[in-house]
Formats: C-alpha cells, structure tokens, sequence
C-alpha cells in the first residue's frame, strides 16, 4: 500500500526552550502537544493515535496518554533514537490509511542540558550483545561518526574544510532564528581553529546539546482539508536501519542509502525536485553521508556539493536545515527528528523566516539518522508535499 | 584553583569490564589467555564478529569458535581526549575478514594511517558491575 496521500501534517510545534531548569520531561511533552494542537487548530480531544520514542519517560505512550489525559485507539513506540518522530510520522500515515486512527500526536521533548550528562545519559543495557565488544573501546558518539568521517576522507579525499561548510551554512541560518543557541554565524576558518573534539572532527563540526522539544499531527485527509492550515501532504516515506553486518563494516554508506530510495520510489519524484531539505546534522558529517545517500549528489562527491556555501538559502542549490539545524539551533533530547519535520512543514507554508524562505517550496524532503553511523543506526525519509 | 587543576589534570581512561554473556563467556576465557577468537559458521562457512550463537549471515545455530591470526589492517580510527586520556578508537579488519571495534595502542596516533598492519595486544579491564576484569583485545601498529 502506498502512503502517498494517505495523511497530511496539520499541526507543528518547536518549543521556543534550549535550557529547561524548571521544567519536567513530561511537562515539556505536553507544552510541545499543546503548541501543536493549537497550531492545528484540534483540541486534546480531538487525538486518537499518539507517538513518541525513548526520550519520553516511563512506560512512554502509557505514561504521556496519563499525563495528558488522552483517550486513544492506537499507540506506537517505535524507537530508533532521534531519527524515530520521521518514523512516526510513517507509522501514523499507516495507522490512519488503515482506520486505525484518525489525528496522530507525536511528541519528543527532553532536557539533558538541564539535567547534566551524568544523568541524562542511561547506562547501556548490559544484555545488548553489542555492549561487551565495543564499551571497553570507548564509544563516544563524536569518535563513532568521526571513523566514518576519517574513512570518507580516505576513500574520496573530503577535507575538513568541505566538512566546516556545512556549518557555516547552518550558521548563516540560525542567525535569523531568535531561539538557536548558536546565532552567530561562522567562517570556515572558525570551524578548524574549533577544539578537536574527536579527529577529524572539531567541536564546531558537532551539534548543540538544547532542551526542549517539538510535536507535529498527522491527521486524515478530510480532517486536513476542513481546517485552516496550508496543506503539507505525507507523499513519500522509507525507512532502514543498517549495522555491522556480521563484521561486514563498510563505513562509506549510511541506511539514508535504503530509506531514501524507497521514499523518492513511493512519493514518484527523484532529488532534483526536492526545493529543501531536512537534513539530520548531529554532525558535519551525517550531513555530508545523507546528501549523497539521498542522491542529491554521487556517491563521494559530497565535499565538493556542499562546499561554497550551497546549502545557504538564497545562494546555493540546495538549502537545508533553515532553522539553523542541530548542528546550530536546536538538539533537543539528543535528538534531531521531530525539528526536522517541523522546519520542513514550516519551509511547504512559507512560514520560514523571511531571510531563509524557499521560494515556491512545493517539495521538502526531512531524513533523520538516529543511532551511531559507524555502528548501528536507523535512517527514516519523509517527503512532503504543498497542496 | 588548585582543585580546579586537579580535577582537569588528565588521568587514563578507564576501560569497562566487558560483561561476558553465556554465548561469549568462551571469547573472554580465551582473550585472558592470550588468544584472539573469532566465530565461523559450520553450514555457510563464514566468519562474524561480534561472536554470537546464531549465524547472522544464514540463522544456522552451527557456529564454532576459530583462533584468529591475530593480524589485520586499520579500516578507520579517531583519536579523543587530551594528554594521558587520549585514547584511539578504531575498526581493524581482522585477516578473517571481519572488522571490529578496537582501540589502537602503544604508538602515536597521528603517525597512524588507514590500511596500515596492526597485530593484537590485549589490555586488561578494570573489574566492576559484577564482572572480574578481562584481557580486552586492542591492536598495536606492526613496525
């Protein structure tokens, strides 16, 4: 079955916080339903399917439907770390093609600024038969995506400088966004004075640790066409999670490369009509890994697409992440997914800052990889469409 | 100020006990010894890592433990932290053919390049969490 068509995003929410000192994960969920909903133009009532992944605590669905108060018919707690809201938005368009449900919520919030890396980091599930071949190692997530960036360098000779590009253009963004952490924008030159962090990877190629959080509705096409919001039309959706494959690592290619296919396939477009994209940016180099994936460049060439500024809204040719990004806005709960649709849905009704609008944004593309690109991880494709 | 030095003064990094699953108890007796083992299938022939009981290239259950060689080459690596705490993580490519996560030790990291030979040496891990500490297996550059 297709999903194209089979549900729109009527309702989209960011919170405006980076840092929540006063404010509790379930609190911060329900600030985000609440900003949707009135986004939307829906009461609480109004939701009979709601989503959320491991960044909601407790029981997560049972515990966020307690809080809210919420009657439902359909739940689904797919989790595949900060790729997982793109999921859920699938998983909803599913739910609703099938009379499962007719309004979907999704929320992610969290506060790890908040709370400290000490506690907002859980301990790993000693019963992951992963765990003991790779904690003795030292896995942290800056060194796991920087391999990757190494091996990219090696196979294709990307450089640093390319990498910093994509900063620089998520900078030159987020200085039109009041709420990013980071406004001020970059220089190349910025990006490799930058601590090294984890080599080839400098501090300014990582993204924000932010509170916060955001929420999107997914609800049937008549019920989106009945109220006052633009349509942004669910028209293509992939998802994959790729791993170590037995030992078969190959380090060049991210499971953007199977979940986009599938996408692009199911919407009936290829990359050349995508007007902007999402792109999931925990790092420079999970941008880099994506563009090429997705097919917006060849495979290895993606040093030379990005440098020169051609992510930047109104110079290059393809812009991406107008909010400023993870890499520069908004990281909230270590997770990028859920800002990505909402920037996307934002760009489709022309309720991007003035300063970053895509003209004529009829097609917006929102990719997330969620897990570690060197050792397992999950990437989820959505494309929407401006009815 | 002087505690605040202390406290930034860079120590070794810790290397957590593996936890030893039933299916891998095998993997850790060996490591203590000395020897790297890797996992090969009975029915498909073909080696995994990280070694579990089912095949994860055709589900048999007809795995067995192999000696590796021991050798392989550097696929990629990163080196983190500062001073006594900088520690490289890396992938090596066994000569089995399987890559594994591994740290690189006994050399300079910023002499290190991809492709380059590398033989195993095993570090012993703190204990802790309920588990004795084990040789964990790293790899040094061969010169």
């Amino acid at each position: 079955m297709s999903l194209n068509g089979k549900a729109y995003i009527v309702g989209a929410y960011e919170h405006p916080t980076r840092k929540a000192d006063d404010l509790s994960v379930a609190r911060l969920h329900a600030d985000v339903a609440r900003g949707a909903l009135e986004d939307a133009g829906l009461t609480k009532d109004d939701i009979d399917g709601y989503f959320c992944a491991g960044d909601a605590p407790g029981l997560g669905t049972t515990t966020i439907a307690e809080y809210l108060g919420l009657k439902l018919r359909h739940v689904d707690s797919t989790e595949s770390g900060g790729s997982a809201p793109i999921l859920h938005v699938a998983h909803a368009a599913e739910a609703i093609a099938a009379g499962r449900c007719s309004v979907a919520l999704i929320t992610l919030a969290g506060r790890p600024r908040a709370a400290g890396a000490a506690l907002s980091l859980r301990p790993p599930d000693p019963d992951a038969p992963d765990v003991a071949f790779e904690l003795p190692f030292g896995p942290a997530t800056a060194n796991l995506y920087a391999m990757v960036a190494r091996r990219h360098m090696h196979e294709f000779g990307t450089t640093s400088e390319q990498l910093a590009w994509i900063k620089v253009a998520a900078s030159h963004h987020a200085q039109h966004n009041p709420n990013a952490v980071l406004r001020q924008a970059v220089t190349v030159e910025d990006v490799l004075a930058s601590p090294m962090v984890a080599d080839p990877l400098h501090k300014l190629d990582c993204c924000v640790v932010s509170d916060g959080g955001g929420a999107v509705i997914v609800a049937r096409p008549d019920i989106a066409r009945a109220l006052k919001r633009p349509l942004v039309k669910v028209r293509g959706t992939g998802e994959a999670p790729k791993h170590s494959m037995g030992g078969q690592v190959d380090l060049t290619y991210s499971a953007a490369a199977w979940s986009g296919p599938a996408a692009f396939a199911e919407a009936g477009i290829t990359p050349a009509d995508i007007k902007y994209a999402s792109l999931y940016d925990s790092f420079t180099i999970t941008v880099l890994m994506q563009l090429e994936d997705l097919g917006f460049c060849a495979k290895g060439q993606g040093g030379r697409f990005v440098a020169d500024g051609n992510l930047i809204s109104g110079v290059g040719k393809l812009p991406f992440n107008t909010d400023g990004g993870g890499l520069c806005n908004n990281h909230p709960a270590n997770r990028g997914g859920v800002t990505k649709i909402i920037e996307a849905v934002r760009q489709l009704r022309g309720e991007a800052h003035p300063a970053v609008q895509v003209p004529n944004c009829n097609l917006a593309l929102a990719s997330g990889i969620g897990g570690a690109l060197a050792s397992r991880h999950t990437a989820g494709t959505l494309i929407l469409e401006r009815e | 100020m002087a505690n605040e030095e202390q406290r930034k003064a860079p120590v070794p990094r810790r290397i957590p006990a593996p936890r030893a699953l039933p299916e891998t108890q095998a993997f850790w007796d060996a490591a203590d010894q000395g020897r790297l083992l890797v996992k090969r299938c009975d029915d498909c022939s073909r080696f995994h890592h990280y070694p579990r009981d089912v095949c994860p290239h055709c589900m048999s259950t007809r795995t067995r433990w192999q000696d590796a060689a021991g050798t392989g080459t550097l696929y990629s690596f990163s080196t983190m932290g500062r001073g006594e705490a900088a520690y490289t993580m890396a992938f090596v490519t066994l000569d089995e053919g399987v890559t594994m996560m591994t740290n690189i030790v006994d050399c300079d990291p910023r002499a290190l390049e991809i492709g380059q030979r590398v033989t195993v040496a095993f570090v012993t891990s703190e204990a802790g969490n309920g588990a004795a500490g084990h040789a964990v297996p790293m790899f040094r550059p061969i010169s």
